[in-house]
């Protein structure tokens, strides 16, 4: 675990530049600035995890499964100081554990390898199911998915499942940049409130509308922001 | 006769109550088994309807959560159809679970191609650092199944209904002995071994017994095989799918290995357990033919 003095220090505006020192992966550059803000707010205000908690048991889980453009992830992991923003320049790298799709395995706070779409919200599920059984209801887990990611279709189990069973521990941002190649009739948000899940809709770069999303009260029921930013195309 | 299915409920029942460490993922299949288990175990027995991928992604979160997830269903629907979600929600998260499957490769003939799997344990060999067991009776079942809840390895448990009449001692892992012989060496998996035993009555062949084949038990092979390095393989899956495991074992010295198996084409009928067996030459009887075609022994 790298805590660096510079890091600590870091805030929203040091963002770019961070990202600035990760090149190479510019096809995936509208997918990772899509998530900046969302991340941002999600370390900055909700998640209760930091570098020195980051194997506790009651901590909160965050799941990055948009797993490709993750330059705004490592650079916000590099801000909070889970990573020494000194790695970020490897971006790529065969020494360097930051990929084009993270590992957990590879970096310090990051809790699931993803890249292939529609993992992190079922392993969200198990999280919190995990968290449940063993009595840490305390626990929040929270998935960013993508709206084009909810085509794939293992998404559809999760979600469905979650609502049945009311699994209040699971939550999902879903960064919606208008992705998806046929588009989702009814959208988002309805998809989720019809499997029995707290929806609500914020402006994605809006960090007050965000954190007010993510922080209300959702009894009993999963919980999901659809956060809409400018469309990819 | 009780098959390893229910030897595998009653235990893990049992383990259940045991361990709170201990979860348990079904995706409906075998869910009539262990209400009771539910109903004790709320949060730890976990029915996730008909959803196979969410089942092992949800095996693959409980995991980074600290718990030790068993996961069950039939072969095909485990191991091929949620494949991907074992290699990137296991495997790739450095997570572990114990996959235990029912029906393997013929056990439902009158179900037809949707319920058989000859091709689990050559597709779990694209992974790394799985143990396959292939238990041929309950009472090995329950040996290895217990075993593979107490470690913290990444295990596949393969039921099936076909079983030999007694149970062998076994330690997992590896290779039993049950007969010697000069002409070569017969390793038998799991379920055929009474059909393999019954095939070289009288042969001058070694028998070994293979309940755990991943890791495959290359020292007990060489040990057998010292005298003659011939060896055929019996398994209840596709045709020669340890073959390659032999071979490595063998690799220093001279040898000639056949794998005989389910074939690899699909064969398209109903009927019964035996149809099969016969169709895909595992009776005694054709066993008998292709042992004594392939091994050194005298006219």
């Amino acid at each position: 675990m790298t805590l660096t003095s510079e890091s600590a220090r870091l805030g929203h505006r040091d963002l770019p530049r961070l990202m600035a020192l990760m090149t190479g992966d510019e096809k995936h550059g509208p997918a990772a600035t899509s998530t900046l803000d969302v991340l941002w707010v999600l370390y900055d205000r909700v998640l209760r995890v930091t570098p020195e908690t980051a194997d506790a048991p009651d901590r909160d889980r965050f799941l990055l499964s948009k797993g490709h453009g993750p330059m705004a992830y490592y650079a916000v992991l590099a801000a909070k100081g889970f990573l020494d923003p000194a790695l970020l320049s490897g971006f790529g790298g065969f020494d360097s554990p930051l990929g084009y799709h993270p590992d957990r395995v590879l970096v310090p706070g990051v809790e699931i390898s993803s890249g292939s779409l529609g993992h992190g919200l079922p392993l969200g599920v198990g999280t919190a199911l995990g968290l449940r059984a063993q009595g840490l209801t305390d626990s929040r887990v929270w998935v960013l998915t993508g709206d084009a990611e909810l085509d794939e279709g293992s998404n559809q189990e999760a979600a469905a499942y979650a609502g049945a069973v009311g699994l209040e521990a699971l939550h999902t941002v879903v960064v919606d940049n208008s992705s998806a190649t046929h588009g989702r009739r009814g959208g988002i948000a309805a998809r989720f409130a019809a499997e029995g899940w707290s929806v609500l809709t914020a402006d994605g770069r809006d960090h007050e509308a965000l954190a007010e999303a993510f922080t209300a009260p959702h009894p009993g029921r999963p919980h999901a922001v659809v956060a809409v930013v400018e469309p990819k195309h | 006769m009780p098959t390893m299915r229910d030897r595998f409920a009653a235990v893990t029942t049992r383990l259940l109550d045991e361990d709170p460490r201990l979860a348990l993922v079904l995706a409906d299949i075998s869910a009539d088994r262990f209400t009771a288990a539910a109903a004790a175990h709320p949060d730890r027995v976990l029915n996730v309807g008909i959803r196979e991928q969410l089942m092992v992604s949800v095996a693959g979160g409980l995991a980074l959560t600290g718990l030790r997830p068993v996961v069950h269903t039939f072969a095909s629907f485990l191991v091929e159809r949620a494949f991907e979600q074992v290699k990137l929600d296991l495997d790739h998260q450095d997570a572990a679970a114990v996959l235990v499957s029912a029906l393997g490769s013929y056990d439902w003939p009158e179900g037809g191609r949707t319920h058989q799997a000859p091709g689990d344990v050559a597709l779990m060999d694209t992974l790394s650092g799985w143990t396959v067991h292939v238990p041929g009776h309950p009472d090995e079942a329950e040996v290895l199944l217990r075993d593979a809840v107490a470690s913290d390895d990444r295990v596949y448990v393969r039921l099936s209904a076909q079983q030999n009449a007694a149970a062998r001692p076994v330690a997992p892992g590896r290779f039993t002995p049950v007969r010697q012989g000069s002409a070569g060496t017969v390793v038998a998996v799991g379920p055929m071994l009474d059909a393999v035993l019954a095939a070289v009555e009288g042969l001058d062949v070694s028998v070994l017994y293979a309940a755990t084949v991943r890791p495959f038990d290359g020292a007990a092979l060489r040990a057998a095989t010292e005298g003659a390095a011939d060896v055929v393989l019996v398994e209840p899956y596709l045709a020669g799918t340890s073959v390659p495991f032999a071979a490595q074992a063998l690799e220093d010295r001279p040898h000639r290995l056949l794998g005989l198996g389910v074939a690899r084409a699909e064969l398209r009928r109903y009927g019964t357990m035996a149809d099969h067996l016969a169709a895909h030459g595992l009776d005694p009887r054709s066993l008998r033919a292709r042992i004594s075609g392939f091994l050194p022994l005298p006219v």
